[in-house]
């Protein structure tokens, strides 16, 4: 190997830097296509896009199952006895602290729209059973009341409320 | 060439690793101090474009079977919806199908090398026997893909091949039958494709790990066709020959990209963008044109089993390459005979090509039995004949002194 002088060795540097630095992005820019089109694609984005309830056909104390992005979402046409017994709950006693008024929407107290997914491990709390009028989820035990909250069991948080506003007195759009 | 293993590694954790899997020597050995004929050309680059090109081809795969569905009523749209909807899924769609070409490009080239050095000659008769396997796992990794997009080519091309096998007498009708899984192309045949076209290029894989290993035992050829005879005629793989390989897969990718970005259909028939329709057969019935030299050669026998039998003697008369040629020089450059039947070879298999693409009438099919007359010539007739009559020029004493003259 013949000796060179400093100014040779560091345009070779440079050369080598340069390249290393190009050849890095370049591998970059090459793993951006490769990692993104495991994302959702544009049709399940479409097919994400906010469904319109019509709330009309739906009785007094009835509890309807609809589909959001997938999800499984509870509209529980409350009766005047259950919406007393979600405000008259004492909210510090609650595992999560919350009160009724602020999970249903203004001049709307009738109407609970949850997403139906248990907080604990995520199965479909079932409808009108267990102790506190709501929901009990088989998987585990827990059991939520007439505003969806958590009261007993293993869950951590009250049931999701998805976003959602109202169309007209009698019509939800969800998402 | 290999001799033990010089590889020292100083950090404490890869002697730790190195007493239980020696795999740093084994890559050491293999890829960086591996010795390497200090004259390799350009057209030596085209092994590690092709690994470069399986990898592009699998990882682009692998992607794409995230996003294929493989039944009839839904393969067609679910392409369309990796072309619409998944993000990038253009590209990685365009990158597959451009990739599949540019990898036969690239083995074409490869092929071609072997034959104008004399690579396929002793000790390296395995090693070539290896490639013809890992270019007929390829043709049917190619094909399978192909028929996957289930477009109007995809479908009758499926028919057609599938079909040559009722030309083998007595048990031929069960073979196709036992092929589709039904009593015509179909659900059943769509399905095992999808199946085999994800395993077989594993098996390349692996065939390719058996390849490499073949040519590390024997060592590289090299343009001169004279094996390395000291350390002055060889030098380390790694920075030369690695270097020399990623330079140019550099220019490799960027004739792909012009594929892939400019032209992505244009090495594509456009009937293949009609759903397939087992009713309606499409006016003309072309194979990609990697397969068209072969096309051509099956129609241009008139009769059904011997066209068939023509067909894959074709692609098996390769394996028997070391010995139909008969000269005891390697190396084309030396001899100066087989150079000019080499490059007619060479027009022979271009000219198939063509006439693959082009209807069975006419001058058509007068060229393309011409054609295939030379093509089995070249190897049944010239290249034994060569051995014996050719008088080739004089080698060099050795690598160093051709590349660097007698003061070497």
């Amino acid at each position: 190997m013949t000796t060179v002088s400093s100014a040779e060795h560091s345009r070779r540097d440079f050369l080598y830097i340069a390249t290393g630095a190009v050849g890095a992005v370049g591998a970059a820019a090459v793993l951006v296509p490769l990692i993104a089109q495991m994302n959702p694609d544009a049709s399940t984005i479409a097919a994400g896009a906010p469904v319109e309830i019509d709330l009309a056909p739906i009785a007094d104390g009835q509890i309807v199952k609809v589909f959001w992005r997938s999800k499984p979402i509870f509209i529980f046409h409350r009766t005047k006895k259950e919406i007393e017994e979600a405000q008259n709950v004492n909210v510090a006693s609650l595992p999560d602290p919350e009160p009724d008024s602020e999970r249903v929407k203004k001049g709307h107290e009738q109407w609970l729209v949850l997403i139906g997914i248990c907080t604990h491990l995520g199965c479909i709390p079932l409808a009108h059973q267990g102790e506190f009028g709501g929901w009990f989820c088989p998987c585990h035990g827990s059991q939520y009341d007439t505003a969806g909250r958590i009261r007993k069991g293993p869950a951590p948080k009250n049931l999701f409320l998805p976003p959602y506003t109202f169309v007209s007195d009698t019509k939800i759009r969800i998402g | 060439m290999s001799g033990h293993s010089t590889y020292q590694p100083t950090h404490p954790a890869l002697q730790w690793l190195e007493k239980r899997l020696p795999i740093g020597g084994l890559i050491h050995s293999s890829f960086i101090a591996y010795p390497t004929p200090r004259n390799l050309n350009y057209w030596w680059t085209f092994g590690g474009i092709l690994s470069f090109m399986l990898g592009v081809q699998i990882i682009t795969g692998i992607i794409l079977a995230m996003h294929y569905t493989p039944h009839v009523d839904l393969a067609f749209k679910s392409v369309e919806t990796i072309m619409r909807d998944v993000n990038f899924g253009w590209l990685l769609r365009y990158l597959h199908a451009n990739g599949a070409a540019m990898f036969f490009l690239a083995v074409y080239i490869h092929m071609f090398r072997g034959m104008y050095y004399g690579s396929y000659k002793e000790p390296r008769e395995v090693l070539w026997i290896l490639g013809v396997i890992l270019y007929l796992l390829m043709m049917a990794t190619g094909f399978m893909g192909y028929v996957l997009v289930w477009g109007q080519m995809s479908f009758w091309a499926a028919t057609v091949i599938t079909n040559l096998f009722s030309a083998i007498p007595v048990v031929g009708d069960t073979i196709v039958t036992w092929l589709w899984g039904g009593y015509a192309v179909g659900n059943p045949t769509l399905n095992r494709f999808y199946s085999l076209h994800y395993l077989l290029p594993f098996v390349i894989a692996g065939v390719v790990v058996l390849h490499v290993w073949a040519l590390h035992v024997v060592g590289q050829n090299n343009p001169t066709g004279v094996e390395p005879k000291s350390d002055k005629d060889t030098v380390p793989f790694t920075p030369y020959a690695t270097v020399k390989d990623a330079f140019l897969i550099v220019c490799f990718c960027l004739v792909y990209a012009w594929f892939v970005f400019y032209i992505p259909n244009y090495l594509g028939h456009p009937d293949n963008y009609i759903p397939a329709n087992p009713a309606v057969t499409p006016a003309e019935i072309v194979p990609e044109w990697y397969y068209l030299p072969f096309y051509a050669i099956l129609r241009s026998i008139p009769n059904k089993l011997l066209g068939v039998i023509a067909l894959f003697s074709s692609i098996g008369i390769l394996a028997f390459l070391p010995w139909l040629d008969t000269s005891k020089v390697r190396s084309a450059r030396y001899r100066p005979l087989y150079r000019q039947f080499f490059w007619l070879f060479v027009i022979a298999a271009v000219g198939l090509g063509w006439l693959g693409s082009k209807p069975p009438e006419g001058i058509y099919v007068i060229l393309a039995r011409v054609f295939t007359a030379y093509y089995f010539g070249f190897f049944l007739i010239v290249l034994p004949l060569l051995g014996i009559f050719e008088k080739p020029k004089p080698l060099p004493n050795s690598i160093s002194e051709s590349v660097l003259g007698a003061k070497a």
